[in-house]
């Protein structure tokens, strides 16, 4: 069981939704608030989904001043897991844990809604349980989604395979190269925007955001708990 | 130390697509504003700033736009100080 800390700014609001998406994968996950600096030894990092500090300024431009970025800086430093979804993936962009940033969408509109997702990187703490090149449908909540990277920092994303979630069928917010979610050079610091917690159970629309957070269980295990991931080869299938 | 006035603009960097700037383009050409050839939007902040020379407090709002009121990767910012 993996200890996951799930930091709560003001203004967050898929907190409660990612707590339980944690704790449904077997994780013993808790709130950390965001002028904490103890993570409480935390295996992993999660930056959820809402409004900080009502994105004034930039959306995460302020929250990533708050004083727990400076212990889950220093835990992404010695290799940590983190995983940013969403307002997440905005903070740790601020905040330079990930190259890039998120503007405006496109076409100015907030969307809310599914969008169609290929797994291009399976070899991050998140994404261990996916196959790659596999299609997901996972939902979508922003009005400032869009990746945008210079051509150069694009160009290592790709030689390097750090771009983990690509949109696929349609781009909904203008983003670079399709991005919809990357990870650092180290791989152990990730950023999507799509929302795996709002897809983890057949009542919620779909399960295709399950395996985000089972992908941290199933790490060095052999079989997973709730007896749907099994260890092959050191490779995480559903089976 | 004297007060002075910074007047800071940020704008989306040239290079990048300002969706909100062209939105506004489109209002303006639809209100008849043909000549219109281009808008861009960007943020205006006036930051009231104790320095002890004019020097010093441009110096202190570059500071302020690289460490928060800017993102390097996306904005590109001008500080304007008065008196």
């Amino acid at each position: 069981m993996h200890r996951v800390a799930v930091v709560v700014f003001p203004g967050s609001n898929c907190d409660a939704d990612t707590l339980d998406a944690a704790r449904a994968a077997g994780s013993d996950a808790y709130y950390v608030w965001h002028r904490d600096t103890d993570l409480q030894r935390a295996d992993a990092v999660i930056l959820p989904g809402g409004f900080s500090y009502g994105d004034y300024l930039r959306s995460g431009a302020i929250a990533r001043f708050s004083p727990v970025l400076g212990a889950v800086a220093e835990h992404a430093r010695a290799g940590g897991a983190v995983l940013g979804i969403c307002n997440g993936f905005q903070i740790l962009c601020e905040a330079g844990l990930l190259p890039g940033a998120l503007m405006r969408n496109a076409r100015l509109k907030f969307l809310s809604r599914p969008v169609r997702v290929r797994v291009e990187a399976t070899d991050t703490p998140f994404t261990g349980s996916y196959a790659r090149g596999e299609g997901l449908t996972l939902p979508i909540a922003h009005g400032d989604g869009r990746y945008v990277a210079d051509a150069e920092t694009a160009a290592v994303l790709e030689a390097n395979g750090q771009v983990v979630l690509r949109y696929v069928g349609e781009n909904p917010n203008g983003s670079t190269h399709d991005i919809a979610g990357v990870c650092s050079a180290g791989r152990n610091v990730v950023g999507i925007m799509p929302h795996p917690e709002r897809r983890i159970a057949p009542a919620l629309g779909g399960q295709d955001g399950a395996r985000i957070f089972l992908s941290l269980e199933a790490r060095n295990a052999t079989q997973h708990a709730g007896g749907d991931m099994r260890a092959v080869d050191g490779r995480h299938l559903r089976v | 130390m004297s007060a002075y006035t910074v007047e800071i603009r940020v704008m989306p960097r040239a290079s990048l697509l300002d969706p909100q700037g062209q939105a506004v383009q489109h209002a303006l050409q639809a209100l008849g504003f043909r000549d219109v050839a281009s808008v861009r939007a960007g943020k205006h902040l006036v930051v009231e700033v104790d320095a002890p020379t004019r020097d010093e407090a441009a110096a202190r709002a570059r500071t302020m736009c690289d460490r928060l009121l800017a993102n390097p990767v996306t904005e590109d910012y001008e500080c304007i100080v008065s008196p």
